[in-house]
């Protein structure tokens, strides 16, 4: 009866919960966050109205919203994070023991890493996209709007799993890409590696499904007379962003899978005996892990095209090199994955062949940075805040790239992996080119989702805090690096390093002030939004179709669809002064539902049961997400309202008002 | 076909992309891992030949059934296409049946997916393959009910061609893993 | 032709391309070697057949799924193909050599710069 009982709970415990003074905090900070949150919400009756307005949405920019909300939270824990590590190491020299443990240290950088990459970069991404790509495309919304609240949902699910971890349970210690054998069964036996398999599982697949949703968008929603080469630039960074996602995440979830297979069925895939094979992990992680790097960069760059583009009032220099380019990268990208493991021990002609094909993925990369340079040659640039984050990209992430480029001869390559060169790097060219642009793009996108603009004056000290803190903070990494430190160390015995990574804390705390001045510009800007309306739809003079509607954009996108018949599509409506073409017809807008949000939450609860060994509430759960997946695809179809020509005139004409063009 | 149409059809043929993808992976992982079959047994030693030539067979016809169901869909023939979406399910299950039985034999003789590296990806490359099927049969379960008691329009049209282009699609992971798991592992 | 038809067709050559792989292999008609080529042959044989009399491939309005299908199969190459190159290489330096030749055979690539 006891061992049933005991079964029963899986291996649920009490010393589940944390015991270190600093995941203590941590744990506080998950409870007490989410606390505040309810109670704000209790407090100002707003519950019914969060479900009904954004909670059970369809509509991709309320989605997009809340995309980066999650995004921002989980930023703040990744900066966290940073800020212990950096702590650590500043501190912990020859005798000195630091403030936190080898194992709670382990636990906080593979949490960083893996919020960063997977919750911060490919959130914001997301929500960006939702954010912007229909209107960009002159459609109403995504192919498929409520495929894309799962997606969102179910990202939602892999936020909660992380953040769970930290309150009940442990997290991964191996690393943001937990290697076997250390991250099997063998070595790793508790939950962390479990936590951090299935809510990358379970994000991994809202990936995909969203992959597949932009894909089918651009490729069959397109306003009338826009042909692929009249759209913007940014939409052909999503295509081919979206290609790599589609054909780079399937590869994710099988290597989980298998991962989690010899973890919970004990298989032998990447295990050290029974003719396991650890190295294959490490191969096809990177195969998938390569991809997603350019995953998060390329939309950064289609950001920066419109950018600068609207800055300099020019047409973007290149439009055709730049869609060559994208696609470039996006074929070169699939063939440089072993320049994550050349000291694995592959021979030379294989090293030879992957350090070529990565020296190459540089040059399509140079060709972008050239055309934008030349794109504000001789145009009448503003330097408004997005332009400062791009002037930080374009000299900082130069130098990111020609690292890249230095790694990738592998006889350098074996002096400096997993060094804190390598790491100077990647962050590098994350912080500067991805997280860069997605701030630029928040900036420059702001008033069209909301109708006001940020605050300019808060948003550039912000972004001087981000460029001159980053440098602070990982320049001399790459000196540590080529000194000898090693990535991942919690402590070290040379003492000439230390003032290295003292500046390299205080450039952190730099950071940290930028963050600051981003939720200080935040609250600024909506406490003086009747200022700072954007009463036209069109704040920065634009030059795409986004900027043909009114701020914020109403929830059905276009009244009457656009008729395009030139790049830059808007610009040159209002160049010409032909005014828009449109044609009125009745649409059907989908109506809300909460199913996205409940298949995700059946599926965290099978998460949980696979990660605490509860098989029966797994295995109910997941029975309980194909029910909810059945009932809603045999449903009648009656998920749509209409809205007449009528109906969509007047909407239109009360959000008009004021509208250029 | 109109447009909202077109749109699902797409979607879900990119959607079959990405699971071609997945059991890329599975494969490259099979073919890495064959040799590796620590004290266990080896491929050729647990293959049953003919069995698995009848499984393929049944496969392939009810793949072919399928495409038959499909045509009867478009003649707007709901009772031709019930009793052929019928003969689809009937046939997968003879399949998944066969291939449980299989997988069954070996647990009870010790080849279970414990026992090596190479076991482990058998059972999962075609392991994944089978939870597929069943996904399917699942899938053909809910529209053949679907059938029965909706009046036949678009919707359902589109819904049995989805059915249909995934079935298919099994049919033709099918071939590879006949060919490299157990032809080559036999030979 | 009719569409039936074309179902039928495919159907039987299916069955014809299994059972050729199916004898070529069981009755060891060719030699190890050129068996492997055979039979991956006769799948992709297999694969077109189906694609193009069951997946309608090729018939007008299906350019993007060609298209999406074409990309997938370079991906999917250079995913097989590339891991196994990969991994034979690495078997062959790292799993066939014992520790102490492991040893020396990294030093003397490290001293080589590679």
């Amino acid at each position: 009866m006891i061992d049933m009982m005991a079964s029963m709970w899986g291996r649920l415990a009490w010393d589940g919960f944390p015991g270190e003074l600093v995941t203590i905090g941590g744990a506080l900070a998950v409870v007490f966050g989410a606390a505040a949150v309810g109670a704000a919400l209790f407090y100002f009756k707003r519950w019914k109205w969060l479900w009904r307005e954004w909670l059970t949405s369809l509509d991709a920019k309320k989605i997009g919203v809340m995309y980066i909300v999650v995004a921002v939270i989980m930023l703040l824990r990744g900066v966290g994070d940073a800020l212990l590590l950096r702590t650590q190491q500043a501190l912990a020299v020859g005798d000195a023991g630091g403030v936190i443990t080898s194992d709670t240290f382990q636990q906080i950088f593979s949490a960083h890493g893996t919020i960063m990459i997977f919750f911060v970069a490919m959130g914001i991404m997301f929500g960006l996209i939702n954010l912007v790509l229909p209107l960009m495309l002159g459609t109403r919304d995504v192919a498929f709007p409520f495929l894309n609240s799962v997606s969102f949902w179910l990202f939602a699910a892999g936020m909660a799993l992380v953040n769970l971890s930290l309150v009940y349970g442990e997290f991964s210690a191996a690393g943001w890409l937990a290697y076997p054998p250390l991250s099997g069964l063998e070595y790793s036996p508790g939950v962390g590696i479990d936590y951090w398999i299935w809510s990358l599982q379970i994000a991994g697949v809202g990936s995909l499904l969203s992959g597949i949703n932009f894909l089918t968008t651009i490729l069959r929603q397109r306003a009338k007379g826009m042909s692929l080469m009249k759209m913007p630039i940014f939409v052909w960074s999503v295509i081919t962003t979206m290609i790599l996602v589609v054909f780079a995440f399937p590869i994710l979830t099988a290597t989980l899978g298998m991962l989690s297979l010899d973890r919970l069925m004990g298989m032998h895939f990447f295990t050290s005996d029974f003719g396991g094979n650890p190295m294959m992990y490490v191969n096809l992680i990177w195969a998938w892990g390569h991809p997603e790097v350019y995953i998060l960069v390329l939309p950064a760059f289609g950001i920066f095209s419109e950018v600068v583009a609207t800055f300099s009032r020019k047409y973007l220099f290149g439009y055709k090199t730049m869609v060559f380019a994208l696609f470039g990268i996006t074929f070169l990208s699939f063939i440089v994955w072993l320049h994550h493991f050349f000291t694995m021990g592959a021979g030379g002609n294989v090293n030879a062949f992957f350090g070529i094909m990565t020296m190459i993925i540089a040059v399509p990369t140079g060709v972008k940075i050239f055309n934008w340079i030349f794109t504000m040659y001789k145009g009448k640039v503003k330097f408004a805040s997005p332009m400062v984050w791009f002037m930080g990209f374009v000299f900082l992430f130069t130098i990111g790239g020609m690292t890249g480029v230095l790694m990738a001869v592998p006889a350098i390559d074996f002096q400096v992996h997993n060094s804190l060169f390598l790491v100077a790097h990647f962050h590098n060219t994350i912080i500067t080119g991805v997280l860069f642009g997605f701030f630029a793009g928040i900036t420059y996108w702001f008033p069209k989702i909301f109708g006001f603009k940020l605050h300019e004056q808060l948003g550039r000290i912000a972004a001087y805090c981000w460029i001159f803190g980053f440098m602070l903070a990982f320049f001399p990494l790459y000196v540590l690096g080529f000194m000898g430190a090693v990535r991942r160390i919690d402590h070290y015995d040379e003492p000439s390093w230390q003032i290295f990574f003292i500046i390299s804390g205080v450039g952190v705390l730099v950071i940290l002030l930028g963050i600051g001045f981003q939720l200080l510009q935040l609250g600024v800007s909506i406490w003086q939004r009747k200022k700072n309306l954007d009463t036209t739809g069109d704040p920065w003079n634009g030059r795409t179709l986004e900027w043909s509607v009114p701020s914020p954009a109403p929830s059905y996108n276009f009244a009457a669809t656009p008729q395009v018949s030139s790049r830059d599509a808007f610009w040159e409506m209002k160049q010409s002064g032909r005014g828009i073409k449109y044609v009125h017809e009745a649409i059907k807008v989908p109506k809300n539902t909460g199913a996205g949000a409940v298949i995700a939450g059946f599926a965290f609860i099978m998460a949980f049961g696979l990660i605490w060994h509860i098989w029966w509430l797994a295995f109910v759960a997941f029975v309980a997400v194909i029910v909810c997946i059945l009932k809603r695809t045999l449903s009648d179809e009656d998920n749509e309202r209409e809205l007449s020509v009528k109906e969509l005139k007047q909407l239109d004409a009360k959000a008009r008002k004021g509208v250029r063009v | 076909m109109n447009q909202l149409a077109s749109k699902r059809y797409f979607g879900f043929w990119l959607y079959l992309m990405t699971d071609c993808l997945l059991f890329a992976a599975l494969f490259a992982t099979y073919v890495v891992l064959r040799g590796n079959t620590a004290d266990g047994p080896r491929p050729s030693e647990i293959f049953n030949m003919p069995f698995v030539l009848v499984e393929t067979v049944i496969l392939l016809t009810s793949s072919f059934i399928c495409g038959l169901m499909l045509l009867a869909a478009k003649a707007n023939n709901v009772r031709r296409t019930k009793t052929l979406l019928f003969g689809v399910i009937v046939l997968g299950v003879l399949f998944l049946g066969m291939e449980l039985s299989e997988f069954t034999q070996l647990v009870h003789e010790g080849a279970g997916w414990t026992t090596s590296a190479f076991l482990s990806a058998f059972f999962t490359l075609v392991g994944t393959h089978g939870a597929h099927i069943f996904i399917g049969l699942l899938w053909a379960g809910a529209l053949l009910w679907l059938l029965q008691t909706r009046t036949f329009n678009d919707a359902l049209l589109q819904k049995t061609g989805l059915f249909a282009m995934f079935w298919h699609f099994l049919d033709v992971i099918w071939i590879f893993i006949f060919t490299i798991v157990y032809i080559m592992g036999a030979a | 032709m009719s569409d039936a038809k074309k179902y039928t067709i495919g159907f039987v050559l299916s069955l014809l391309a299994t059972w050729l792989a199916y004898s070529i292999a069981v009755g060891h008609l060719v030699n190890a070697h050129a068996m492997i080529v055979v039979l991956v042959v006769l799948a992709v044989i297999q694969l077109v057949i189906q694609l193009v009399y069951f997946l309608h491939f090729g018939s007008p309005g299906s350019k993007w799924n060609m298209l999406a299908f074409v990309f997938m199969g370079i991906v999917l190459l250079i995913i097989v193909v590339g891991s196994l190159w990969i991994m034979a290489n690495l078997d062959y330096n790292m799993m066939q050599r014992s520790p102490d030749e492991k040893n020396s055979y990294m030093i003397e690539q490290s001293n080589k710069g590679f």
